[in-house]
């Protein structure tokens, strides 16, 4: 565990390192997040009544999103670990009495969170004093508040077992480009990064719920924006769980195929 | 002790002439070839021994390290180092040899190197005080003082790869497989890296397996010489076994590449 650990800690000094492509990214997640409220606030000027949620929450909803961009945000995979496979830097992390799986894991992990953390405050400080209903509001309670935190960070690990299965499937494509693309179109459109989920049409939310793409964003976002009633958080919490297991263990055990098969690339 | 015995490895390797039609054509059939990369190598080395492996480019080198550093499995025959298949027990085996591939880099580039080395502490879990002493061994013996606060991405190759052989002996291997340790460096780092080598060889007995092309290379450090060519071993002997009258190392192994036709 101390050898994961120690990879967490130097990729996570390692993305302090980063500040202009942070401050950057504030702006970015800023201008976006206003772009947004923008837009939806049209819409609920023609009938307020007609949302699932109300503009309130859905500005919550947004700030978070944003300020957490970079937990969720399956586009962001390391190219690092792409080209450690394309051009055969892999051979020495192989080298190394580390499980390739749980390497990954902890430094996508700390590649995020450090990330996160540069970015998140100011965009939260900034929009939780936005006046109403633009801005980010505070949580029902404490409860969900906890609840929140909980699944923020069940939703990220569901994210990065995700972006670990897709390292370990270039060990069989060798290019990275048609799975990245593939997967991270999907994905936004299915985690409710590009609308929430509950504007979906009735029938297709309930599907779209139940798949792992609706336990990375979906479930924190929406809980702190008080729009999940008791029984459907017991369900999403219970989902994000599932999931991460699931896919999880279908990322290690394709990467077990895959070391038993793989040809080291280059001389 | 290392032993190979009767392995095989081959490579499937997508093929097409060149052209538009060509590359059209191998949309919907694909030709393989398959390029026998090792055919029934077979040769075992013994503590503490220092042994150049050479042969010309694609001759099986690369994939030979591979397969003791237990990254590749081979086809069919046995290996065996220390007792362990390599690519059976990974993570065991990994913990006990160390590995320089010339060619590659094992530092974090954005990070000074002490921070690599630090990681490297708790990933093979070596303690605090085999560490240090380790550590001031190795800055010692390769001067690295000046340079393991600057980040790897600032050395220059010479400095980097003192810093990488240093990052692959940090937890005391028995045994070192070095692939092309000096290519591409100058002659001051190339010197400091074969006495290095020596040294180590000499106080800690570690077996040594070295791979390159600068001949040079081979005569300072390695007493047993094997050669390898088309997959398969061609020569088994000792530097003086080749060497004929006052020809250069370079010209004796070029002859020698020669005679084999390879």
């Amino acid at each position: 565990m101390k050898k994961y650990l120690s990879f967490f800690r130097l990729r996570f000094s390692m993305g302090l390192q980063y500040r202009v492509a942070a401050v950057a990214g504030i702006f970015t997640q800023f201008f976006w997040g206003f772009m947004e409220i923008m837009i939806f606030s049209a819409f609920y000027r023609a009938d307020a009544a007609a949302f699932p949620m109300s503009l309130s929450a859905t500005a919550s909803y947004i700030w978070m999103q944003q300020a957490f961009l970079v937990f969720f945000a399956t586009w962001m995979l390391e190219g690092e670990i792409f080209d450690s496979i394309v051009n055969g830097n892999i051979a020495y992390e192989l080298c190394r009495p580390v499980d390739i799986y749980n390497m990954w894991f902890a430094r996508s992990i700390a590649n995020r969170t450090s990330r996160a953390v540069l970015r998140c405050f100011p965009i939260l400080i900034v929009a939780f004093f936005l006046p109403a209903p633009y801005g980010l509001s505070a949580p029902a309670n404490g409860l969900y508040f906890l609840l929140f935190i909980v699944t923020l960070l069940l939703g990220l690990a569901v994210t990065v077992s995700f972006c670990v299965f897709i390292y370990v499937l270039t060990f069989f494509t060798i290019s990275p480009q048609g799975l990245r693309m593939l997967f991270s179109s999907c994905v936004d459109f299915f985690a409710g990064a590009v609308i929430p989920l509950p504007f979906f049409p009735e029938k297709v939310r309930k599907i779209m719920e139940l798949l792992p793409f609706a336990s990375m964003q979906n479930v924190p976002l929406r809980i702190y924006s008080g729009s999940m009633s008791g029984a459907e958080m017991k369900k999403a919490v219970l989902l994000q769980i599932f999931w991460l297991f699931v896919i999880t263990g279908a990322g290690k055990l394709l990467c077990r195929v895959a070391l038993k098969k793989v040809v080291v690339q280059g001389g | 002790m290392i032993t190979m015995e009767h392995i095989t490895k081959t490579y499937r390797i997508a093929k097409r002439d060149s052209g538009f039609g060509q590359a059209l054509k191998a949309l919907f059939h694909r030709e393989y070839e398959e390029i026998r990369a090792l055919d029934d190598v077979s040769f075992s080395i013994g503590d503490g021994e220092m042994v150049g492996y050479i042969g010309p480019n694609g001759a099986g080198k690369s994939s030979t390290i591979k397969i003791l550093s237990g990254i590749l499995v081979p086809d069919s025959g046995t290996v065996l180092v220390d007792g362990r298949i390599p690519y059976k027990k990974r993570v065991e085996h990994v913990g006990k040899i160390g590995v320089v591939f010339g060619q590659r880099s094992q530092l974090w580039w954005d990070v000074p190197v002490i921070d690599s080395f630090e990681l490297l502490k708790d990933i093979y879990a070596i303690p605090d005080e085999v560490y240090k002493s380790s550590l001031s061994e190795l800055t010692e013996l390769l001067t690295l003082k000046e340079l393991l606060r600057s980040p790897a991405r600032q050395l220059s190759l010479g400095q980097r790869m003192r810093c990488e052989i240093a990052a692959s002996l940090l937890h005391r291997p028995q045994i070192l497989f070095l692939d092309e340790p000096t290519i591409g460096l100058d002659a001051v780092s190339k010197l400091a890296v074969r006495e290095f080598i020596l040294k180590l060889n000499h106080t800690h007995k570690t077996t040594v397996l070295l791979t390159t092309h600068d001949m040079q290379d081979i005569e300072a450090l390695a007493s047993r010489i094997i050669l390898i060519g088309k997959g398969k071993i061609l020569m088994d002997g000792t530097l003086a076994d080749i060497k004929k009258g006052g020809k250069s190392i370079d010209e004796t192994v070029a002859e020698l590449y020669r005679s084999y036709n390879i």
